[in-house]
């Protein structure tokens, strides 16, 4: 800094000398000095120039001047200038300054500063010291300043002032007050925690600002947990009630539509109350229709309410009229001719169009104009909309339609989302041949380039090496692949990308041998013209001369290539020189290439066991998760629970790539049942009526394109040229020169409209055979966060006493709290009951009945069962202890547990003179783990452990073991040592579905995972079923059906979120096919059935 | 919740930023010009909401923006934000610039900057929206200006 001010001192402009001589300048002044300096940095280039203008001369200057100066700091540092050395007197400036000056003193530091600066320390004294102030200004200035940075870990310190503010007199204050709070809340939640009734007097301030500030509270609030808010759904409806019935002030209108933020507000917490809840959505349906009918008036403020009207109408619990109404609404929005308006409308049915796809099908000219529409954000929404809607008879034109898009996009961002979204409607699809899937992969590769994600080229690999059901198939499409990169090659290949080059040369190194009559030194010397051009890089080289060691069968080749490898014999890049030195040795030892190079074994990718589990790392895992390292998870999960942050799945770019691995692993080409039952729905739908029509679809307006033989082009054609001819015969003769011109032009806008029409029927083919169940099935599009719900316990008196219990009981048992908290990895997935055992038993039994032996572990008992008072005697002395384990404890479990399914008891470990057992519970909702322990002489007592089992369970269950339960136990002077492992089929239930029911979800689930198999027993006659039985019996999954050679099965978690499965067998594999709601439910579910499946 | 605000003319340059979300210096200026690249392309018959951009939050988040004579309004929020109302709140607050200055132009921005930070502080608190209501934030800065005529400090107890 010292060298700064020399600099300055010397080279100070003199412009800020004439500031020193005139103390005390007036306002006019100050600007023109502004002026001036803003004038001297247009003309200057020097970044630090910049600095020394603003650099305050060294001396005393009078708080005036600083102000004036500190302006001059702010301006250079919005400029990019760097202007460090003022943040000091910034915060002086707030410190001592009188109102004036502290207000750009606390302006400056808000904008300099950063929540962690060391320097915003000094300012926390003089927050504190305004927050006390009489003067009101001082107030707000420091209130607005704690809102908008503050260290977190000051916040105690000024946390009670603020909490006073809220009940200060004037609203203003009350107003910031509440708003500061929602920061302390957001960067630290736990320390606001105790004043939450608070928030709920700001909620019923008498001031609608007030109120309307806390619902920034309440939505964030709402959002984490709208569980335990579900009981403020009525104000929260009853104030919207008030503000769209126009109750509020007039002061609040805004072109006269009463208080729109605060109603938008509101109906965004709306929609957060009634997710996925019937009961609370029938409470807001009235003020929803209201709202709707309401906003009426032609203004953009309206339109912005009827939007989140229509957000939240689609997203609580349906109800039809409302639909109906929001539909309508949605055709405000698509037709209007203001281009916000339609963006937001087109948003809409992207978002609705899952629900319900006869939606598009009504505005289906107007998505097609918006795909040429001029505003490429509108084209993008546009074809996110499509994505939404591809099905396999329209994935073609729409993927058609994505290309040429990207071919013309020139943002990185936009090509790498939507070259994702090609490749996962590429893969997910049948494709209609084999041809146009090679060819729409080579796009993908020219156009996303090297920005697109790894694992696309990765699966398309995959895909082609696994291959499908048929090998000829097989055969054809790797002979595709090979014939469209040889003819790539020979032109000009200076413009690939190396991704597409590294595809291109793995494919030929791999698969060129299919190609009869082209020799693989043919193939050698076209890889080798690629490694010519200097732009390639290193990586691309290594898979280049990969390639060409797998061409080195003939000798010919191996000429050609060593010649070309030996060019990097000797290059820097070890990856390179390792690969060039590879093909050498495999040049000079012939034995070696003849045992590595089989000559054209049927089919090079030999299918090699793979453990995709991974399972030889589950101890490396598990061990890693005991040191507490946290469970993986995969890419995309973590990418949607990034974007689960959000209230729908409204945005189109949040889940960019779900690709799910094993999408490319197609191994089953065929359809499920239910899906074929559905194609052939919709082959129906392609009837003459068309079932569409029939179906209440609302068609009017829209151009029927269906015909019994599809689409009807021409007939449409001859109609339209019909409806002309009238109009030129009747045209009078002296114009008819005009009118023909007139006809030209009229039949061209025909053509066009003609072709839009193909184009539309195109689209939008097969939309509208899905919409029964999905009207009334909501697909869940993110569900995941809440899976951590607690489960509670359903009697509260049973709470409380549990709770009495396990207070009273800590003093012996710390050891088993010490084991209760830490064992389960998410405490809050637990809820613990610690009950008495069996307390009928226990009633008439006391502690006098213990027998008075000096044994350590009774005096125990006796001290836990005095402590437990009146909640019911803990211990209870047994002379049934030496009776079969069997017999005597699950009489123990409570009667709501009695009837249940459970597994037998299970010693977990003994001590000399203690010993535990356990037995699983499975309750419908829970995995109830009872525990008992047994002294010598009596069983003290059941430890009842619900856990709300969930996904991650299963996840991590799936990853590695379970830690599950592992702990020391030390009751008195026994020590025990204990594990449980609760074992996947804990967490799923059978599903009784009918095979009807199980078609129309299999269609809404979105979460698909397919894998191969290896059934093991191939003498087993009817593989199939052993192998549905042996899922069934592991993993509780509930048979729905079995149709020839596949069978469909179906279960749920506990937590109520089903699983599909499809079954498919062939020459000693299994094909599974799971599908969910959730993301990584099937990947899970996989690994268990895999390991079901082997262990068999 | 709002990310930032950005106020800059037609040729790029700067005149008011504020992020309530931290950015490094040098970061700050890239958005700066990130998004004026993003948004000056556009034309003025297209919409006003744009998504992309990777800077600011990635995919979670849009900029809205309002074009005025040569100066480019533009918010950058999350998608917990209405496009719609976002897009009205600019007006609110350009009007509310209006009146203060009274048909407010691209130099009262520069030579006035703590005055249109002090507005617009009075509408946006710590990235949520305070006040939308024109008047109501009119009232609030004449306090304060009230305060600077009369060069000592004003004890108000209104």
């Amino acid at each position: 800094m010292s060298d700064v001010v020399e600099k300055t001192l010397t080279a100070l402009p003199g412009l800020l000398l004439s500031l020193d001589s005139q103390p005390g300048a007036a306002k006019l002044c100050a600007t023109s000095r502004l002026g001036s300096l803003v004038r001297s940095i247009t003309e200057l280039t020097s970044k630090n120039v910049g600095e020394e203008m603003a650099e305050p001369p060294a001396g005393p200057r009078s708080p005036k001047q600083m102000k004036e100066i500190m302006v001059r700091a702010i301006y250079c540092e919005m400029l990019g200038y760097e202007a460090s050395f003022s943040y000091i007197h910034a915060i002086k400036l707030a410190q001592q300054g009188s109102v004036l000056e502290k207000r750009v003193g606390y302006l400056a530091v808000s904008l300099f500063l950063h929540e962690s600066h060391d320097l915003l320390l000094l300012l926390v004294n003089t927050v504190l010291k305004d927050l006390q102030s009489t003067n009101l200004i001082e107030v707000c200035m420091a209130l607005t300043v704690v809102s908008q940075i503050f260290p977190k870990d000051m916040i105690p310190a000024v946390l009670p002032l603020v909490e006073d503010k809220l009940t200060h007199s004037k609203e203003i204050i009350r107003r910031k007050a509440v708003l500061a709070l929602y920061k302390f809340y957001l960067i630290a939640p736990n320390q606001v925690q105790h004043i939450h009734d608070k928030f709920r007097k700001a909620l019923c301030d008498k001031d609608p600002g007030v109120m309307t500030a806390s619902l920034h509270i309440y939505l964030k609030l709402i959002k984490e947990s709208p569980e335990s808010y579900k009981d403020l759904t009525d104000s929260f409806v009853t104030i919207l009630k008030q503000v769209v019935g126009g109750k509020l002030p007039v002061d609040f209108n805004y072109h006269s539509v009463p208080a729109p933020w605060l109603q938008m507000q509101l109906l965004r917490i709306l929609a957060l109350l009634g997710k996925e809840d019937q009961r609370t959505s029938e409470m807001m349906y009235e003020v929803l229709d209201e709202s709707l009918r309401r906003a009426e008036i032609n203004h953009n403020i309206t339109y912005a309410i009827l939007y989140e009207c229509l957000k939240t109408i689609y997203t609580i619990h349906p109800k039809s009229e409302l639909l109906e109404k929001a539909a309508k609404c949605i055709g405000k929005f698509v037709l209007s001719p203001k281009i916000n308006l339609k963006y937001l409308g087109l948003k809409a049915l992207t978002y609705v169009v899952q629900q319900d796809p006869n939606l598009a099908l009504q505005h289906q000219m107007t998505i097609i104009e918006c795909l040429d529409h001029s505003d490429p954000i509108i084209k993008r929404e546009t074809l996110e909309l499509l994505y939404r809607i591809t099905n396999g008879q329209n994935v073609s034109v729409i993927v058609e339609k994505m290309l040429d898009f990207l071919r013309l996009s020139k943002d990185e961002y936009t090509t790498i989302d939507l070259v994702g979204k090609v490749a996962e409607l590429a893969e997910k699809y049948p494709f209609p041949y084999n041809s146009w899937f090679i060819q729409t992969m080579n796009a993908i590769f020219s156009i996303g380039g090297d920005v697109m994600q790894p694992d696309i080229p990765n699966n398309f690999l995959r895909l082609l090496a696994e291959g499908f059901d048929s090998d000829e198939e097989d055969r054809q499409l790797r002979l595709l692949a090979v014939d469209s990169y040889l003819s790539l090659l020979e032109c000009d290949t200076s413009g690939l990308p190396q991704r597409f080059l590294q595809v291109i040369s793995w494919v030929l190194g791999e698969f060129s041998f299919l190609k009869e009559g082209l020799e693989p030194a043919d193939v050698v010397e076209r890889l080798g013209k690629l490694l010519d051009d200097d732009a390639i890089t290193t990586e691309t080289r290594c898979w280049v001369l990969a390639a060409m060691s797998k061409l080195c069968g003939s000798s010919d080749a191996l000429c050609k290539a060593e010649k070309v490898a030996h060019k990097y014999t000797s290059c820097l890049d070890t990856a390179l020189r390792q690969q060039a030195v590879e093909l050498e040795l495999l040049g000079r030892d012939v034995d070696l290439r003849t045992r590595v190079l089989p000559q054209h074994v049927i089919g090079f990718c030999v299918w090699l066991q793979v453990d995709s589990s991974l399972s030889f790392l589950d101890g490396f895992v598990s061990d890693a998760l005991a040191r507490g390292a946290a469970p993986y998870k995969p890419p995309h999960q973590r990418q949607e629970e990034l974007s689960q942050e959000k209230i729908l799945n409204f945005e189109p770019y949040g889940l960019s790539l779900p690709v799910s691995l094993s999408a490319c692993s197609l191994t089953d080409r065929q359809s499920p049942t239910a899906l074929s039952l559905s194609s052939s729905l919709s082959g129906n739908s392609a009837d003459p009526p068309l079932k569409a029509g029939s179906n209440l679809l609302k068609l009017e307006g829209v151009k029927r394109v269906w015909g019994k033989q599809g689409y009807l082009p021409e007939k449409q054609a001859t109609e339209e040229a019909l409806a002309q001819e009238p109009s030129s015969i009747f045209a009078p003769s002296h114009q008819q020169a005009c009118s023909e011109s007139q006809q030209t032009t009229f039949s061209t806008i025909v053509e066009q409209d003609q072709e839009k029409r193909q184009l539309a029927s195109s689209l939008f083919v097969g939309l509208g055979s899905q919409n029964a169940p999905c009207l009334l099935g909501k697909p869940e599009a993110s569900s995941s966060q809440r899976f951590r719900r607690k489960v509670r316990p359903e009697d509260p008196s049973d709470v409380n006493r549990s709770l009495a219990v396990s207070s009273s009981f800590s003093h012996s048992s710390s050891a088993l709290d010490v084991l209760l908290d830490n064992a389960i990895p998410d405490p809050t997935a637990v809820c613990l009951l610690v009950e008495p055992a069996s307390a009928q038993n226990l009633s008439d039994s006391t502690s006098e009945a213990v027998p008075a032996v000096g044994n350590t572990e009774v005096v125990e008992a006796s001290e836990v069962s005095s402590l437990s008072g009146g909640s019911g005697p803990l211990a209870q002395p047994s002379s049934q202890v030496e009776r079969g384990l069997e017999s005597d404890l699950p009489s123990r479990l409570p009667a709501t547990l009695v009837g249940l399914l459970r597994s037998d008891v299970e010693e977990l470990c003994s001590g000399e003179s203690l010993s535990l057992s356990a037995c699983k519970v499975f309750d419908a909702d829970a995995l109830v783990l009872a525990i008992f322990l047994k002294g010598a002489e009596f069983v003290l007592f059941s430890l009842f452990v619900c856990f709300s089992l969930c996904l991650n369970h299963l996840y991590s269950e799936g990853v590695a073991q379970c830690q599950g339960w592992e702990e020391h136990l030390n009751l008195g002077e026994a020590s025990l040592y204990h594990s449980v492992s609760p074992p996947a089929s804990c967490s799923c239930r059978p599903l009784p579905l009918t095979t009807e029911e199980y078609g129309k979800m299999w269609l809404s689930f979105s979460h698909d995972v397919k894998q191969n198999l290896m059934l093991l027993k191939h003498e087993e006659e009817d593989q199939l079923e052993a192998a549905l039985t042996a899922l069934k019996e592991k993993l509780c999954l509930h048979i729905v059906d079995v149709i020839g050679a596949e069978g469909i099965m179906a279960c749920q978690l506990v937590s109520g979120r089903p699983c599909l499965l499809h079954c498919h067998t062939h020459g000693g594999m299994l094909a599974i096919w799971l599908r969910s709601p959730i993301a990584d439910l099937p990947d899970c579910l996989l690994y268990h059935c895999q390991k079901a499946i082997q262990e068999r | 919740m709002i990310k930032a605000i950005l106020i800059f003319n037609n040729h790029g340059k700067p005149r008011l930023i504020r992020f309530y979300q931290y950015f490094a210096e040098d970061m700050q200026q890239q958005i700066i010009r990130e998004t004026f690249h993003l948004v000056s392309k556009r034309d003025d018959n297209v919409c006003n909401f744009l998504e992309g951009g990777s800077l600011i939050g990635g995919s979670d988040y849009k900029l809205i923006y309002r074009h005025y004579a040569t100066l480019y309004f533009v918010f950058c929020v999350d998608s917990s934000e209405s496009e719609l109302g976002i897009l009205d709140l600019i007006q609110v607050f350009v009007e509310t610039l209006d009146k203060c200055f009274e048909n407010v132009c691209e130099l009262d921005l520069i030579f006035h900057m703590d005055k249109v930070h002090y507005i617009l502080q009075e509408v946006v608190m710590g990235g949520m929206v305070l006040e939308t209501n024109m008047n109501e934030i009119v009232a609030q800065v004449e306090l304060q200006n009230r305060m600077e005529k009369s060069e000592f400090v004003f004890i108000s107890r209104m």
